[in-house]
């Protein structure tokens, strides 16, 4: 146990992925079969199932402390985090209970979630008293669910294949699906590489530059020699089908598996040996986009029920082909990949795969005037590809350009603040802004990021002497600090007081040189909005 | 017997009978000084009382032309009929509980203090009283330190290690009173140990006022060096990130304060370590001195005020959270002085 306590704080205290990927490796290369194996269950985001709700656990943890459960919830509010207020709060014992990870998982975690209540009050003070804080906090973290330490599961597969000289895209394949994490499956990921090829593996995606929107883009060359689409705000996949089977790949090489069943059927209608580009997004039937909040809905969701399915369908709009009839196609030129990706698809009427358009043009004008439609079109801009380029890998210079549109800004003024969780607790870094409407300030998005540590500590003093009212952890402060918003999209929204909601709003700069009286108003958002869609 | 000596006004703790404001936020004409933090000792005052041992940091911090006037622990004076007497608080050097007692009525004002063992000042001594003034900073059961024993083998092993890989250690904690502490519990035998500026000040008035402290040299009074590898050097939490660290090359950061003991503030410091040391009372210690007081009437300030009152009203205790300025229990806003 005390390996895994130790892995967990190396990991909790950095940032840098070498460091991580050291001590990922580290622990692993001396790890026990069957502790590894739940290691690497719980770092790739595997959890137990729940066995005590967060209500007694506070109630038993004030309790065991001899505290009242309310001076309990005022301790969290200035942790940040329920597993850490409940380890720092309970009394430990002097000494260590000298178990493995899996012996504490198997033997004390799991069994707590058949037990009667009282047995289960006992098992968990049990826990208290023998352990440290290091360790009863990972302990907590994994009894409450929230154990999280900053390291994805394709972190943990680099790891892995390092460590036990396998091929990445092997380990990430050794680690899919539904496996129990035993002694044995571990040892199962660390045999020899097997012979043949793997129908999952990938190819590496070829990345845009973004191109500067004030550089002109007669500096390309000659507009003829560029093919354009939409940019499209989505998740970008590689979708292959090999062997009868079909996987998905998102960018961050990570496997999403039954998270797209719609795609996954479609896919399933694609000759052996195909392996597509493209970019998943939400969108209705009509084929008309959806705004990126409406997958968000989907996104994260590792099992989607029928409801949401019908409420967010998704579409994959393919723009690439890499692979065709079982032969790597990718040192043709676009337009030759185009035309075969055409001709395949145009086999699929009606399918969730479609194409991604082309956008003509005969100047470069032209496309700077499709450009400015972008938002209406829920696209964040144009693509454009060199037309005799082949597929590269990796981010070439020259041959793809993201060409996005700008951010929207707005001047709004800073009205509630709150305490950061985890990283920023005891800081208030969580801001709400407003913006006028007529006399009044209406809020209508929430921000955390873009301010340096300097100014977030000077904001902090500013909320602390300028509060008005606290409504439990948020306090409303004199209207005074203007700061200029950053955002993605807007549209409307009836939940929202300000019927707007924002995507992906930060803080650009504080905006020391203006007055709340200078910030801008509804109005001026409203302009923003998308012309209303039909229901 | 009369009811209140002190009460709270916009320029702080009052006394009517005396004439006098203790650890006043603004400029008064008498102040009675808990202790030479800033947020205690404010400048700009006609006449100053606090306890002998703080005569030279507070020097340090009030240079101006002001009357001073300096009594041991353990003696008092009479100011303006209300007997007044400073009694060790165990925060740092110097620091006092301050004890007002008029017509049979005693009230203490904690000021900063701790319970723990510190070889830099003299141990806190419980002070009977009617109503204690107590700070609350840590007022939370979630702060309960770690044996400073245990936390100073932790630093010294931090530094070995570092040492041994041809690292520097900066060590940040603030400059008064932390920093000293620190410079008591390091192992010496490890490698040279350096300062910043206004942590090498105060090492000087602990020096001077009788504390003996290990060798130290100012980083700024260093000609050249070529490395800084194995040396471990005390700065304020401020210097953090500046180019003022750029000197030290390969190094290590750490971070020594209470606040340590949240994994957010832990991280947010962007530091490599976080030790948790603290010169506050945390809450065993508070609720220890408050029975050590056998006050009838608690007043808080500084810190989880709301909260510590409230529990100590549910045992039955008579107690009261006094409002408070800019200052809610972050001790970023004296470490950052
Ligand atoms: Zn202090
Ligand atoms: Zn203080």
């Amino acid at each position: 146990m005390q390996d895994f306590v130790r892995l967990f704080h190396a990991l909790d205290a950095t940032t840098k992925t070498n460091e991580k990927l050291t001590a990922l490796r580290r622990y692993f290369a001396n790890a026990e079969a069957a502790d590894a194996a739940w290691a690497t269950y719980f770092l790739c985001g595997g959890k137990l199932k729940r066995m005590i709700s967060g209500k007694l656990l506070r109630q038993w943890a004030a309790e065991q402390a001899d505290v009242p459960l309310w001076l309990l919830e005022e301790s969290y509010h200035a942790v940040g985090d329920l597993a850490e207020t409940i380890s720092l709060l309970v009394i430990g014992g002097a000494d260590e209970a000298p178990q493995s990870l899996s012996e504490w998982v198997e033997h004390r975690l799991l069994p707590l979630a058949g037990m009667e209540e009282s047995l289960a009050r006992e098992g968990l003070r049990d826990i208290w008293w023998h352990t440290r804080i290091d360790a009863r906090f990972v302990l907590m973290k994994l009894i409450t669910g929230a154990f999280r330490v900053g390291v994805s599961k394709r972190l943990v597969t680099r790891a892995l294949a390092a460590e036990f000289r396998i091929a990445p895209e092997v380990m990430a394949h050794r680690l899919m699906g539904q496996w129990q994490p035993t002694a044995e499956f571990f040892k199962s990921l660390k045999r020899a590489e097997q012979d043949g090829p793997l129908p999952s593996k990938p190819y590496p995606f070829c990345l845009a530059h973004a191109w500067p929107a004030s550089d002109p883009l007669e500096s390309l060359g000659n507009c003829e020699e560029f093919a354009a689409e939409w940019k499209w705000d989505g998740i970008r996949c590689q979708l292959i089908r090999r062997d009868g089977q079909v996987f998905i790949w998102s960018r961050g090489e990570e496997l999403m598996e039954g998270r797209w069943p719609e795609i996954e059927q479609a896919a399933a209608e694609l000759p052996d040996g195909t392996v597509l580009d493209g970019e998943l997004l939400a969108a209705r039937s009509d084929g008309r986009i959806l705004s990126f909040a409406e997958l968000q809905r989907r996104i994260g969701r590792k099992r989607v029920g029928k409801k949401l399915m019908q409420d967010v369908p998704v579409i994959l709009l393919a723009f690439d082909l890499l692979e065709q009839a079982g032969t790597d196609i990718r040192a043709l030129p676009w337009t030759a990949r185009r035309q075969q990706l055409e001709l395949l698809l145009s086999k699929l009427p009606d399918s969730a795969i479609r194409i991604n358009g082309l956008i003509e043009a005969k100047s470069w004008q032209e496309w700077v005037a499709i450009r400015e439609s972008s938002r209406s079109m829920h696209a964040e801009g144009l693509m454009l590809k060199r037309r005799d380029a082949c597929y590269e890998v990796g981010r070439p210079r020259g041959t793809w350009w993201k060409w996005k549109v700008d951010p929207y800004t707005v001047d709004a003024v800073l009205i509630y603040a709150q305490k950061g969780h985890g990283r920023r607790a005891n800081l208030f870094t969580d801001y709400t802004f407003a913006v006028w409407n007529d006399d009044q300030l209406v809020p209508f998005a929430k921000a955390y990021s873009g301010l340096s540590d300097v100014e977030i500590q000077q904001v902090d003093r500013f909320v602390r002497s300028h509060t008005n009212e606290t409504f439990g952890p948020v306090r409303s402060v004199t209207p005074k600090l203007v700061m200029e918003l950053a955002f993605e999209g807007i549209q409307r929204s009836s939940r929202h007081k300000s019927g707007i909601a924002t995507r992906f709003p930060r803080i650009v700069r504080w905006r020391q040189d203006k007055q709340p009286e200078d910030a801008n108003s509804l109005e001026d958002l409203q302009a923003l909005l998308p012309p209303e869609a039909p229901a | 017997m009369v009811d209140n000596l002190l009460q709270l006004t916009p320029r702080g703790l009052y006394c009517e009978l005396g004439g006098f404001y203790v650890d006043p936020y603004e400029p008064v004409e008498r102040a009675i000084v808990t202790h030479a933090h800033s947020d205690h000792a404010r400048p700009g005052c006609r006449k100053y009382l606090a306890a002998l041992p703080s005569q030279h940091l507070l020097r340090l911090r009030l240079t101006e032309e002001a009357e001073f006037t300096f009594v041991d622990y353990g003696q008092s004076l009479d100011v303006g009929g209300v007997k007044v007497s400073f009694h060790p608080a165990g925060h740092i050097l110097g620091s006092a509980q301050v004890r007002l007692e008029y017509r049979g009525r005693v009230e203490v004002v904690s000021g900063d203090y701790k319970l723990e063992s510190d070889l830099t000042c003299k141990a806190w001594e419980p002070v009977v009283c009617h109503r204690l003034i107590s700070e609350c900073t840590f007022g939370l059961p979630v702060f309960r330190w770690p044996d400073s024993a245990v936390i100073a083998g932790e630093i010294n092993q931090w530094w070995r290690a570092a040492a041994e890989e041809g690292k520097c250690c900066l060590l940040y904690g603030y400059a008064v009173g932390k920093s000293q502490r620190l410079l008591s519990l390091l192992d010496v035998s490890i490698g040279p140990i350096y300062t910043h500026g206004a942590v090498e000040k105060a090492c000087q008035a602990y020096r001077v006022s009788g504390v003996s402290l290990p060798d130290t040299e100012y980083v700024g009074a260093v000609e050249r060096r070529d490395t800084w590898a194995g040396a471990l050097v005390l700065a304020v939490p401020s210097a953090h990130g500046t180019s003022w660290t750029r000197r030290f090359g390969n190094c290590t950061t750490a971070m020594a304060s209470g606040w340590m003991m949240i994994r957010g503030t832990r991280r947010r410091r962007s530091m490599d370590r976080g030790f948790v040391i603290s010169d506050h009372v945390d809450w065993p210690s508070l609720l220890r001195a408050i029975t050590a007081s056998r006050a009838e009437s608690i007043w808080l300030m500084h810190g989880y005020t709301v909260a510590v009152a409230r529990y100590l009203r549910e045992l039955g205790k008579d107690a009261l959270a006094l409002g408070q300025r800019t200052f809610d229990g972050s001790e970023d806003a004296e470490y950052l002085t």
